[in-house]
């Protein structure tokens, strides 16, 4: 057999101590599509972003074409050809097409200024090549998402890659710019050039690629052709046969007779939600499951008053309001801990002090004057409660762990007193620890009569905490299943790929 | 132990908190040894630097809040020569000392609104619509008298807003010491101050954490317009006088007085005490130029140095968070 085209041998990487990639073998072959695919945290993009040079391996090499290369940092890797197309685009949308494939290596005249004739010129020739009809002097801004995306090949290509890494890149896609991108890669393949594709969508991933890798734990599972590996055995090989034991399912009680905390009916916006309607009861954890880009966010933002949604009804301990703000939001109880803590949950300038008494100022106030003692009361007890590690609440949150400042973004919610929580990923991003705390803070707050919403793309934490799931793909509800009703991981795992 | 578990960069950051003050100190000293006898270092200076700082400062309070947000109020200026111009001409048709505040102050609200439309509603980039505004605002101040002084005679509002005094006290310093303690007290002790804080620190957060910002940004805007409409006022006291071109090219050592306090300018941290000590430096080392004997022309230069200096050490602190 000849050589592979890409060779990753040994590969160990750890942040903070936590291992993520153990001793991992990688091969890409030429003229191959191969599926890396693995849970949350199995150390996918980890391994791509050494690929690409953003990150530096701690041990292990990597051989192009056999020959051992370093690749120290993005630049490296792209004079290697390897590009590499992220969930988030790149482009510079005020620009057009042509310009945004030729950046930073614009083909110039021979007194030096730019050739913008030659630009548009090989610019529709290499979109020629894919076989897509794009005009190379219209602005990005004015393309679909999927066009976009075409663009984003486009620019790669112009840099002569050999090695295309798509990280999720139907996620925002129609079926029918689906169908376009994948006629790209049969492309591409032709052009003798390898695409690692990352995705958790099975169907799309038997239908373009050639080879499967999974990662679990920082560990490879499994590596072989996609016809001999069931469609069905994916999931447990992702999953893994040994449960997590750390987070185990306690059954609870609450009753689901009782006046729902917070009641959803046919919530729409847009695209991203469609007709979604749910009740939550008080001391209820419901989890929320769904791939990226299924509504989970868009349908939380929309309760929180965030989004405008275009229909919908919420009623709040069975009284129909009107959300229009955060502010009408937080006048009900509810709270949103939101999915980015850094850009949308703290001001990482700021202290503890100051980014947990945010929502709390109405309480702490007299006269119109902020009694500091009683804010400070307030933090300290917060502090206390969630175990949170800093030397003094005087601290920048900038300078605690993500652990940590997780928990700040909680506290910041529990410290007015929110009934109603909804937490999006709230263990993304930090150690396991950290994890383990937050989980059993949420069931401790729903014993306590809150009403929780977890959403979470890992299935064992969802499993662990929820009494009922809410399963959405689409924008749409596809599934309510009570939790004592799933038997593991698996089952979860297939009804969110919108498997019966 | 508390000390102990600081590390190297909060140690830094403390000192550098204090920078300002030290700066100032070294500033005093400075100008003492080197104008010594030529009157720099008197009670009689000091006041003299206080009368010419007072107006400087109530804007630089307003302007503080404008920046904490991460935002620019570049019509100061201008807001303050129309304050002193409507308030001259509102005495000189015969208006009351009541009326004739009431209409500089409310220019100044005005100016403050438009600005604040513009920059919370339509959410224009403060640097350029406030410089618009500007222009609009001075080219008004010119329609009815084109640049020409209006003299205010009327010795009551010349001494309540300008030139009197109360005991040995000047009645600016009076303005000026409650103009600090208000926006102190609302930026570091009010709900308020603290939401524009946390405006200015990640307005994405601040939004999750259910604060208007719309309502914050365009108040900002409104107050620092209603300080540069009563800063109007006060030119007009002093200087008997309304005219179109005072404060003119004022916002530079306002700006420059707020960031040498530690506000900094893409927004989040503010210190009005800091804009008071940063607003009298300059008063001072303006003083201080002047009786070394530079011109004008010198002047302007050094000004135009200490602004970028305090801007870069700013920006130093910000990359040490």
């Amino acid at each position: 057999m000849a050589k592979p085209l890409l060779e990753m041998k040994g590969i160990k990487k750890s942040f903070n101590g936590v291992s993520v990639l153990k001793d991992v073998d990688f091969q890409v072959n030429r003229r191959e599509v191969v599926a890396l695919m693995g849970g949350n945290g199995a150390g996918k993009s980890t391994l791509m972003k050494i690929l690409n040079g953003v990150y530096q391996a701690d041990e292990g090499e990597i051989f192009l074409d056999g020959e051992k290369v370093e690749i120290r940092n993005v630049l490296d890797a792209g004079k290697h050809g390897i590009g590499m197309i992220y969930q988030e685009f790149s482009l510079i949308s005020t620009l057009t097409v042509a310009e945004n494939i030729f950046l930073a290596h614009e083909p110039r005249k021979r007194n030096m200024l730019l050739d913008n004739r030659a630009c548009v010129e090989k610019a529709k020739k290499i979109l020629d090549g894919l076989g897509i009809e794009i005009d190379p002097r219209k602005k990005v801004e004015e393309l679909s998402v999927g066009y976009r995306q075409i663009v984003e090949i486009a620019k790669a290509l112009s840099k002569n890659v050999k090695i295309l890494v798509m990280d999720e890149p139907t996620s925002a896609l129609t079926e029918h710019e689906t169908e376009t991108l994948f006629e790209i890669v049969r492309n591409l393949l032709k052009m003798d050039i390898s695409v690692i594709f990352i995705s958790h969508r099975m169907k799309e991933i038997y239908q373009i690629c050639d080879r499967i890798t999974v990662l679990r734990d920082g560990k490879i599972v499994i590596s072989d052709e996609a016809s001999k590996i069931p469609m069905d055995h994916i999931v447990s090989y992702i999953v893994g046969s040994a449960m997590d034991k750390k987070f185990e399912w306690i059954p609870r009680s609450y009753s689901m007779e009782a006046t729902p905390a917070l009641e959803v009916r046919n919530l729409t916006y847009r695209e991203r939600v469609r007709d979604v309607s749910f009740s939550l009861y008080p001391s209820e954890i419901l989890g929320i499951a769904g791939l990226m880009g299924s509504g989970r966010t868009e349908t939380l933002l929309s309760v929180f008053g965030l989004l405008k949604p275009d229909a919908g009804v919420i009623l709040v301990n069975g009284q129909e309001c009107r959300i229009q703000a955060p502010e009408d939001a937080m006048k009900q109880g509810i709270a949103l801990i939101p999915e980015s803590r850094r850009v949308q949950g703290l001001v990482m300038d700021h202290s503890v002090k100051e980014n947990v008494l945010i929502t709390v100022l109405d309480k702490i106030r007299k006269y119109g004057f902020l009694k500091d003692r009683q804010g400070e009361a307030i933090v300290e007890e917060q502090i206390r409660n969630l175990d949170i590690k800093t030397d003094h609440m005087k601290k920048n949150v900038c300078l605690l762990s993500g652990g940590n400042q997780q928990k700040v973004v909680i506290s910041k919610w529990l410290a007015n007193k929110s009934t109603i929580l909804m937490l999006d990923e709230p263990t993304a991003g930090v150690d396991i620890g950290a994890k383990t705390e937050i989980i059993y803070r949420m069931r401790e707050l729903a014993d306590q009569g809150c009403a929780v919403i977890f959403v979470s793309s890992e299935l064992n934490e969802l499993l662990a905490v929820s009494d009922r799931i809410l399963v959405l793909k689409d924008g749409r509800k596809i599934q309510e299943i009570m939790r004592k009703d799933i038997e593991g991981e698996e089952v979860l795992q297939r009804a969110i790929q919108g498997y019966e | 132990m508390r000390y102990r578990a600081m590390n190297k960069k909060e140690i830094l950051r403390v000192v550098r908190e204090y920078t300002i003050y030290i700066a100032f100190l070294l500033v005093v000293i400075f100008f003492a040894i080197t104008l010594r006898g030529k009157g720099f270092f008197t009670a009689a200076n000091a006041l003299n630097i206080i009368r010419q700082t007072a107006a400087l400062t109530i804007m630089g309070v307003g302007l503080t809040f404008v920046i904490s947000t991460g935002g620019i109020d570049l019509s100061i200026g201008s807001t303050v020569g129309l304050s002193s111009l409507i308030a001259a001409i509102i005495l000189r048709e015969g208006g009351n000392i009541l009326l004739a505040f009431l209409g500089g102050a409310g220019i100044g609200l005005m100016v403050g609104a438009c600005n604040g439309f513009l920059y919370a509603k339509l959410k224009m980039p403060a640097f350029i619509s406030t410089l618009a505004v500007s222009g609009i605002v001075y080219g008004i101040g010119l329609l009815p008298t084109q640049s020409s002084p209006v003299p205010i005679a009327d010795t009551l509002f010349n001494n309540i807003f300008g030139s009197g005094n109360i005991g040995p006290v000047p009645i600016l310093l009076i303005w000026m010491a409650a103009a600090v303690v208000l926006g102190h007290l609302m930026l570091r002790h009010m709900k308020y101050g603290r939401q524009v804080l946390a405006v200015g620190g990640n307005e994405i957060s601040a939004k999750y954490s259910g604060i208007n910002t719309e309502k914050i940004k365009f108040l900002v805007m409104l107050f620092c317009g209603l300080m540069a409409g009563i800063a109007g006022c006060l030119y007009a006291g002093r200087m008997h006088t309304g005219r179109c071109t005072f404060g003119e090219g004022a916002e530079t050592q306002v700006i420059t007085g707020v960031v040498l306090g530690g506000t900094i300018m893409s927004g989040g941290k503010g210190s009005i005490i800091g804009t008071l000590i940063g607003s009298l430096m300059i008063g001072m080392i303006s003083n201080g130029l002047v009786i070394m004997g530079l011109n004008v022309a010198q002047q302007k230069i050094v000004q135009g140095i200490i602004l970028l200096l305090a801007i870069a050490f700013g920006i130093e602190q910000e990359r040490e968070a």
